[in-house]
């Protein structure tokens, strides 16, 4: 480990490393701010400059610093604006925004960027710990359990969509597995599905579904809805320090949460977003009953909860991401993307065949955290006065954005109008809660899923390979259960609830 | 009926389409020596086929929730025309448009064409700010997409030259 650790330094501490890590906090942090524009967006807009850096690591260092930086804002606009610019960092408006109310916007700022930094850092420890560990394991997966994990994985991803939602984000997933099929397969080299257009030829582009699904029905809803961009600025920021008493209280908080989050982030399909929910629902169960009085109206410590949390998951879900190579996340999907475009396959060859991109990665991970922490918190009261951009500026270059993202990864510009049309759909589909992240995640992990179900049905000569492996055999049971379990108790919850409503 | 069950029928009978290319019409053109293998170009696709229509089968004739209206904050479809539909068409319009005049037009004019009449579609009217901003990012854009990023975005329209 320590070796993989010194190559890892000498491939981060680069100074164009260590510029990316900058840049990518610095942008993530800006355009998480604006409302409206989630993680996911903003990694899909940079992807098409990640590509074309074309060193891996870099673009990876990229990339995980705009993540990191993209929650950060997020944080920073729940606090101010109560908007947040971002799902997983909702739970911090709950005591983010009573406290700026109060006149304590600094404070509160300084406790949401040191729960953030000390989530993200015990994050990348225990991502040192516990990666190396799962690809040994990994390791002895032949290309069947490849295909059984990425089934639980899927449907782990389906199963968490929520209670009721079950049948639709595994519809979704299918969906995004069907276009992936789609244009020309590397096993058999022949087109299917193309209706004879030579632009599906290639496929759908990945970046261009990734906009489509994420970046383009957020804008459009920004423009369909104008109060949810609302610009009024939560008055001057003052005052950033916190006092020992303070910092006594929360450690605790920041401590259990970091570890929680983590946890909850390395799980397939449950994000930052349910991290710092669960992490802010578990503080307020624990704490002591004048404690849980002051939660929803400025508390320090359901202020710390949800941010370490959702920094701890999102390095917690780099675990699947780097060892095994299954997204857990609609984000980390964006970004497994990413690494395909590059020529790397993330999965458990990963550490030994290119250790740097992993260790640099990691390593980057406590750069990142360190300069969100000591270039942010001074630099805040001034990115804040970017949640004034008025929105007839905003909205038309979030869509060129978009627009050159699908463009330049093609130079195509047919593939301008299927970003078009796969954004109205997505809207319609978003109006309708279907969700979307398991469509882009199903896309993805398509052809890796057939390419290796093909090759265990060549070795096996056929669906032996279910029986003659156990392992195979368990997790195919494990995803079973997932996908039947919440349908099963959705079932019983209705019939329950109808006998209720019948009343005899 | 739900918009939900809606979009489930529709893409039920995508998967119907997609299920007869993969049924019927697929494997038609498949080499003999393929043939002798334990999975076919169309093995996948009829898995997923079979599983997507069942899907879509469940949430169709399911008996779902039903219509309870939307959630806090989310846009509720059932009264599009209270918000603002028009401008989302247009500006929707617009980015077919700039897709479709991107090439002949060159990308700078393109761009500043787009930027400018999006935000005036919008609502903005103060034409001595925005124009500048917007030709300032165009030209900005276009350098780092051209010289930095090194791709070749055609400048200015077809008639005058390719612009290096």
């Amino acid at each position: 480990m320590f070796e993989g650790i010194m190559i890892g330094l000498t491939t981060a501490f680069t100074f164009s490393n260590i510029l990316m890590v900058i840049g990518g906090c610095l942008i993530g942090t800006f355009i998480g701010m604006l409302p409206g524009l989630g993680p996911m967006s903003i990694i899909s807009i940079m992807i098409p400059v990640a590509i074309t850096i074309g060193d891996p690591s870099a673009a990876l260092i990229l990339l995980a610093g705009v993540y990191y930086g993209a929650i950060f804002g997020g944080s920073t606009s729940s606090i101010l604006i109560n908007a947040p610019g971002v799902a997983s960092t909702v739970a911090t408006s709950f005591d983010g925004y009573p406290l700026a109310r109060a006149g304590k916007a600094g404070k509160a700022l300084t406790v949401a960027a040191i729960s953030s930094f000390c989530g993200g850092s015990i994050g990348a420890v225990l991502l040192m710990i516990f990666a190396p560990a799962l690809a040994t394991v990994a390791l002895l997966f032949h290309s069947s359990e490849y295909f059984a994990l990425m089934v639980v994985g899927l449907s782990a991803i389906a199963a968490f969509a929520g209670t009721g939602q079950v049948a639709k984000a595994l519809l979704m997933t299918l969906l995004g597995l069907i276009m992936a099929t789609v244009g020309e397969g590397a096993l058999f080299n022949m087109p299917r599905f193309t209706m004879g257009i030579m632009d599906l030829q290639s496929g759908f582009g990945f970046v261009t579904l990734a906009m489509a699904m994420f970046a383009l029905p957020e804008a459009l809803y920004l423009v369909l809805d104008p109060s949810r961009s609302n610009n009024e600025t939560g008055g001057e920021i003052k005052d950033l320090r916190i006092t020992r008493a303070e910092a006594k209280e929360i450690a605790p908080v920041i401590g259990r949460q970091s570890i929680q989050g983590f946890m909850i982030g390395v799980l397939p399909g449950a994000g930052a977003t349910i991290a710092s929910f669960l992490g802010y629902a578990v503080e307020r169960n624990i704490a002591s009953k004048e404690d849980q009085e002051k939660f929803g109206k400025g508390s320090l410590k359901g202020l710390a909860a949800p941010e370490a949390a959702n920094n701890a998951a999102c390095t917690g879900s780099f675990v699947p991401l780097l060892t095994l190579g299954i997204p857990g996340s609609g984000t980390t999907a964006i970004l497994l993307g990413a690494l395909i475009a590059l020529n790397v396959n993330p999965g458990p060859r990963l550490m030994v065949d290119q250790p740097e991109i992993f260790w640099a990665v990691i390593i980057s991970m406590y750069i990142g955290n360190l300069v969100l922490l000591i270039l942010n918190l001074p630099l805040i009261p001034y990115i804040a006065k970017i949640l004034a951009v008025p929105r007839n500026y905003l909205i038309p270059f979030i869509l060129f954005f978009t627009m050159m993202g699908a463009y330049i990864g093609q130079n195509n510009a047919t593939e301008l109008l299927i970003l078009v049309g796969l954004g109205i759909c997505a809207t319609v589909l978003r109006f309708a809660d279907y969700p979307l992240a398991p469509l882009l995640i199903g896309f993805i992990l398509g052809s890796m899923l057939e390419d290796n179900f093909a090759r265990a049905m060549q070795l096996y000569d056929g669906l032996g390979f279910i029986l003659d492996r156990p392992m195979t055999l368990g997790l195919l049971g494990i995803a079973a259960v997932l996908i039947i379990l919440p349908s099963y108790r959705a079932r019983r919850a209705r019939l329950r609830a109808k006998g209720i409503a019948d009343g005899d | 009926m739900a918009l939900d069950r809606w979009i489930a029928l529709i893409i039920l009978m995508i998967c119907m389409a997609y299920g007869y290319a993969a049924f019927f019409t697929l494997d038609v053109g498949l080499p003999p020596f393929m043939q002798r293998n334990a999975i076919w170009p169309s093995t996948f696709p009829k898995m997923l086929v079979v599983m997507a229509i069942g899907c879509a089968l469940i949430i169709l004739l399911g008996q779902g929730k039903g219509d309870e209206g939307a959630k806090e904050g989310d846009i509720d479809y059932r009264r599009l025309t209270d918000y603002k539909l028009g401008q989302a068409l247009l500006l929707l319009a617009m980015m077919a448009g700039y897709a479709l005049m991107l090439r002949p037009v060159g990308f700078l004019l393109s761009t500043v064409a787009f930027l400018t009449i999006s935000a005036m579609v919008l609502g903005e009217r103060k034409l001595q700010y925005l124009l500048p901003v917007t030709v300032l990012a165009t030209g900005l854009v276009w350098y780092l997409v051209q010289q930095v990023l090194g791709i070749y975005l055609r400048p200015l329209p077809y008639f005058m030259g390719t612009g290096g």
